[in-house]
């Protein structure tokens, strides 16, 4: 039996072009359908993920160019659509950033800073990536 | 106390950060107690047990080779899968193949071994407890 | 009630993400656990006594255990600790480990 585990993202665009994802989801989803029981929370600059309409252009370098760039508003909401990871994105930090509760992905849950603790205790593993 | 699982990640690269100094500290009081530790090296740490790292001299500080005694994670991998042993547990040291493969450094020390995210899905469910020391 | 340890090894000087640490460590104190604050590596540097080392000085009034690990204390030549901080070994994580904490990192 899978252990329910929280994964708590807070660093962001940290090598998502080089790696064409951020680690931390790719992580989770390949754990996930290894069978765990994962949410995630994202807080700090990481909330900016479940902005909806974000992509960075594919990168050139000389007559190189990447096919497959990033867009990490694809991947949160495939975490929350496709693959039963429940994503909460704490408010706060939305708002310090001037991010729009109706600007963000379908199916991303709000959680406040001072209900961490609750959503923490129903969590047996938290991983603070 | 009795013998523990214990699963630690570790994401940062060789010589970049203290958090693999603090890493190894723990590690090392880890295996000195006996319980039988994880380790799921991701990102940059898959080049922690890279065996082809080699020492050098300090020629700011004047020391030859030997004077310096440069510290390789290599080595520091090596001593605490010894040290574990010694103290009758075992570490299951997993680097992250994709990462490997895209840094080039699929040349392990002795006793570490390849993976994936499902060794990790795996360490944590059987572990006692689990530990992450991300990167930034 | 949980236990758990959160080990901070950033600073207030550097980081201004440090006030979530310690702001969560009050938080799930004041939600009925056991919590550990582990200061390591450049997260010592708060614990002088300084302006920064007052936050940590009220989370132990709050009943959040502050701690600061020796090793980095002494790497950066710090004797004098902030009221309310003490000095431990780095073998207090295993034991946290060892004891089923919940063992998060900062």
């Amino acid at each position: 039996m899978a252990k329910k585990s929280l994964n708590i993202v807070e660093s962001a665009y940290r090598a998502v072009i080089e790696e064409q994802d951020d680690t931390i989801l790719w992580l989770v989803a390949a754990m996930q359908a290894a069978g765990g029981n994962h949410s995630v929370v994202l807080r700090g600059n990481a909330v900016n993920y479940a902005l909806a309409g974000q992509g960075a252009p594919a990168l050139t370098v000389g007559e190189w160019q990447q096919t497959q760039a990033p867009k990490m508003d694809r991947d949160v909401a495939d975490l929350a659509d496709n693959r039963n990871v429940a994503v909460y994105v704490v408010e706060e930090d939305l708002g310090e950033r001037g991010i729009a509760v109706d600007q963000l992905v379908p199916n991303v849950r709000l959680v406040s800073r001072r209900a961490l603790p609750q959503l923490f205790a129903e969590h047996e593993v938290i991983c603070h990536w | 106390m009795a013998k523990r699982t214990l699963t630690i990640a570790l994401m940062d690269a060789p010589y970049e950060s203290a958090n693999l100094t603090t890493a190894f500290r723990i590690l090392d009081v880890a295996a000195r107690r006996g319980h039988d530790i994880n380790v799921f090296a991701y990102e940059g740490a898959a080049a922690l047990a890279f065996a082809r790292q080699a020492a050098h001299p300090n020629p700011v500080h004047g020391k030859n080779l030997a004077e310096e005694n440069h510290p390789t994670t290599k080595d520091q991998v090596a001593a605490l899968l010894a040290e574990a042993a010694r103290n009758g547990g075992k570490v299951d040291w997993v680097n992250c193949g994709m990462c490997v493969d895209e840094r080039g450094v699929g040349e392990f020390v002795d006793g570490t071994r390849r993976g994936s995210p499902a060794d990790f899905q795996a360490f944590v469910d059987a572990s006692d407890n689990t530990l992450v020391i991300p990167t930034k | 009630m949980i236990s758990y340890l959160l080990i901070e090894s950033r600073d207030p000087f550097e980081s201004n993400d440090v006030p979530y640490y310690y702001e969560l460590a009050k938080a799930l104190r004041e939600a009925g656990n056991e919590v550990t604050l582990f200061l390591v590596q450049n997260g010592v540097l708060a614990a002088r006594p300084s302006a920064p080392a007052a936050a940590l000085s009220a989370l132990g009034q709050s009943g959040v255990k502050v701690l600061a690990d020796e090793f980095s204390l002494r790497e950066r030549g710090i004797a004098r600790l902030a009221e309310g901080i003490a000095a431990a070994a780095i073998d207090v994580v295993v034991d946290h480990l060892e004891a089923g904490s919940r063992t998060l990192w900062h």
